[in-house]
């Protein structure tokens, strides 16, 4: 019986163990979001939310042109690295074992690790010279290279998983295998990859040096890609480095948009899954 | 040569085979000794018969459950399936021998109460031939010989060519003298016995012919009315 | 057994991944509207002369194969055949359900005719698989739920409905009920019964009593050659070569 009371203590120790360890996980999350809530709700109203940035010593102000100007931009950067990124995946899943694929790959793992101010940069001498303009288009090109790599390998591991058998249950119903990689493959790890896709877009969205030299930043509104535009990072990069109370007050009221923003992209691309997994015509 | 795989299938296809060997046996041995106790007048040899032939009911009841238990569970296959539905048949032909030996001991006791009508020359000689092909086609059986069954098949005739001399001399005699109807009557009935006892071993040598080929070699001159 | 009714007729057909050959030397036909079991012990080669009769054989890494396959006297493996469309003709059913998880059970029977851009109506195809492969009744009402609600056995006839779907005249079966419980096992068997009027069906099966129940021709496999190949009732009750009765009497190994 002694044995079996040890035994007993011993695994209540390691419950309570782990326990604390979650709960220290979960303690930045916690203080993050309770700063951010905390000092940026005083700040939040429909002005804004809605309203262009004032100059300085001028009350009130709003970053309605910082929500729209990242929208816009991560959506340009989607455009371009969502079917980059998937196809690269696709491609290395069901073609990956040869010289091409392991060159692909391995490309695609250097690139990860690449700091985002390099690509940044890359992206300034890419797009900004030749166009001899700051624009959204530039700041979309250098997220879109941030995304590609993650999301190919994300992709090629998703696509790996889905047995072979429904390959061949598609290629024997006489589908092209072309047609049995994209609508058959890719659909049944669609789930998967709508994960890896969001988590893609949310780090996009939450990157501040690609930005600087690429879109770099606009006060008024903006929808044509080719001129500087806002984005919500860079503005609270301004913001916080500015001397004003004032604008450090509107710094914490932005990032807790951003944040709301970040969340709000996740919860409605999952609930989108969700239908589609559930084979709703 | 190859044995089964599953050891345990093996040895209940031994054992049946070994229970339709023992049972050929006696079959063998009943009729010999009812034959004997009609030639020899001995009655108390007969009366030992119908004792015996209770071994031989018994084994038919065992060998057709064994037979049915392996069908149930073995899922017979080719040369298995044909030997154990050859083992169902047999068992049919060598237990009605074994009641034919008995009918042919009560001939005898019957016969052995009054004189003997006149030598049993022709008797003998039709129960040394019937005697003859049980053997041989419980040897082809043992065997798996072919050869042996299909000349089974074929000396039936001699077989009932001589019941015929016999019925008809028994015929005579009863013509000849009413107080030999009594006696010649019974004899006529061993003669019967004897020949229908060819006739079962002439199904078995058939069943054997299955059994070794797969061919089913019964009743031919049905057969080629049928096409 | 070369007829002129014959559906398909193999000749001298090879068959391997890189230099080791599976299949060799294999000569075969069968006839139209019947069935043909393929047995023998594991890697005989069955599944792989299966594979080589709709050309999935050659998505295999080093896969190669030669020798004439005739479906209705044309050759498929001749260079001028596409095999995309060969397989629409013979169409395939695998040794274990699978299901597009993602899609309803319509949308999985109508998943060849959506794929492949087949016009008309697809519902009334659905209807018509669906009843020959004997699920109507069972799903009848629930066509959008998502295909993996059924049972496993539900699921193989999802799966033989979705191939019936796209009409083809040749269907392969690769041990279909083998991963099945006994009553779903019947019912495919059952299922096969009645599909033999309208097509011909080659079935492998490891399961030599599913062969003998299931089949009128047999054709047995043994480390790559194809050592006999007859009626059922004949491989079942005198085959002629000593192989085939070792091993349908169960004396391998």
């Amino acid at each position: 019986m002694n044995a079996y009371a040890g035994r007993k203590v011993v695994n209540l120790v390691m419950m309570v163990l782990c326990g604390l360890a979650a709960l220290g996980a979960l303690l930045p999350l916690g203080s993050v979001l309770w700063l951010v809530v905390s000092h940026g709700v005083a700040g939040l109203n429909f002005t804004f939310f809605t309203a262009l940035p004032k100059p300085v010593g001028e009350a009130g102000g709003g970053v309605g042109n910082a929500v729209v100007g990242t929208l816009q931009i991560v959506a340009l950067a989607c455009v371009i690295g969502l079917p980059l990124g998937v196809g690269a995946g696709v491609f290395l899943a069901e073609k990956g074992d040869s010289a091409l694929g392991n060159a692909v790959r391995f490309t695609a793992e250097v690139l990860s690790g690449v700091p985002s101010i390099v690509v940044g940069i890359v992206a300034y001498g890419l797009v900004v010279v030749p166009m001899k303009r700051f624009s959204a288009i530039a700041g979309a090109v250098a997220l879109a290279i941030l995304m590609v790599p993650t999301l190919a390998r994300g992709t090629e591991e998703l696509v790996r998983l889905v047995p072979r058998s429904i390959r061949e249950a598609a290629l024997g119903l006489g589908v092209p295998e072309w047609k049995t990689s994209l609508r058959v493959v890719l659909r049944t790890a669609l789930g998967g990859v709508a994960t890896a896709a969001l988590l893609a877009i949310a780090r996009a969205t939450g990157e501040t040096a690609p930005l600087l030299f690429t879109a770099l930043n606009n006060q008024y509104w903006n929808v044509r890609p080719d001129q500087p535009t806002a984005s919500l990072t860079v503005q609270i990069f301004n913001y916080a480095i500015s001397p004003y109370d004032d604008w450090h007050q509107k710094a914490w009221s932005a990032a807790l948009v951003l944040l709301l923003l970040v969340g709000g992209l996740n919860l409605t691309a999952r609930a989108l899954t969700r239908n589609r997994l559930k084979g709703a015509r | 040569m190859a044995t089964h795989t599953d050891k345990t299938y093996e040895h209940e296809l031994q054992e049946l085979r070994d229970r339709l060997l023992t049972m050929g046996g006696k079959v063998e041995a009943a009729i010999a000794a009812s034959v004997r106790s009609l030639t020899e007048r001995d009655s108390e040899l007969a009366e030992h018969v119908p004792v015996a032939d209770r071994d031989i009911n018994r084994l038919e009841v065992e060998i057709d459950d064994m037979c049915r238990r392996l069908l149930a569970l073995r899922q017979p296959a080719a040369s298995d399936l044909r030997f154990i539905t050859t083992a169902l048949k047999i068992v049919v032909d060598l237990e009605r021998m074994g009641d034919l030996a008995v009918n042919i001991a009560e001939r005898a006791m019957d016969l052995n109460q009054a004189p003997q009508l006149r030598p049993y020359l022709d008797i003998q000689k039709l129960a040394d031939l019937a005697q003859g092909q049980l053997k041989l086609a419980l040897d082809a059986f043992v065997e798996a010989d072919v050869t042996k069954a299909e000349e089974v098949c074929k000396s039936d005739d001699l077989l009932d060519a001589l019941f015929l001399k016999v019925f008809n001399e028994l015929l005579a005699l009863m013509m000849e003298d009413s107080k030999n109807i009594r006696r010649a009557t019974s004899l006529m009935f061993v003669a019967k016995h004897l020949e229908r006892l060819g006739d079962h071993v002439v199904n078995v040598g058939e069943m054997v012919v299955y059994m070794v080929r797969g061919t089913d070699i019964r009743h031919p001159r049905s057969r080629d009315l049928a096409r | 057994m070369s007829t002129p009714e014959a559906k398909l007729n193999v000749t001298h057909l090879n068959a391997g991944y890189g230099d080791k050959a599976i299949i060799r030397d294999v000569n075969i036909a069968v006839p139209a509207n019947s069935v043909l079991a393929v047995i023998g012990p594991s890697g005989c080669g069955k599944s792989t002369f299966l594979r080589c009769l709709n050309r999935m054989h050659e998505l295999g890494p080093g896969a190669h194969s030669e020798g004439k396959i005739l479906l209705d006297g044309l050759d498929i493996n001749s260079g001028d055949v596409d095999p995309v469309l060969l397989r629409r003709r013979v169409g395939m059913v695998f040794q274990r359900p699978n299901p597009f998880p993602t899609m309803s059970i319509f949308d999985n029977v109508a998943a060849g005719l959506k794929l492949n851009r087949v016009k008309g109506n697809h519902a009334e195809v659905v209807e018509k698989s669906l009843k020959q492969a004997a699920l109507w009744d069972e799903v009848k009402d629930r066509l959008n739920a998502s295909a993996l609600s059924l049972s496993g056995g539900q699921q193989q006839r999802l799966c033989i409905a979705r191939a019936l779907a796209i009409e083809p005249e040749v269907l392969l079966m690769d041990e279909p009920a083998s991963a099945l419980d006994p009553i779903a096992t019947a019912k495919v068997e059952q299922l096969i019964h009645e599909l033999k009027a309208r097509y011909t069906i080659v079935i492998v099966t490891h399961n030599m009593q599913q062969a003998a129940r299931v089949s009128d021709h047999t054709a047995f496999f043994y480390m790559g050659e194809l050592v006999e190949h007859d009626k059922t009732e004949t491989i079942f009750t005198r085959p002629s070569k000593p192989r085939t009765e070792d091993y349908v009497t169960g004396k391998f190994g």
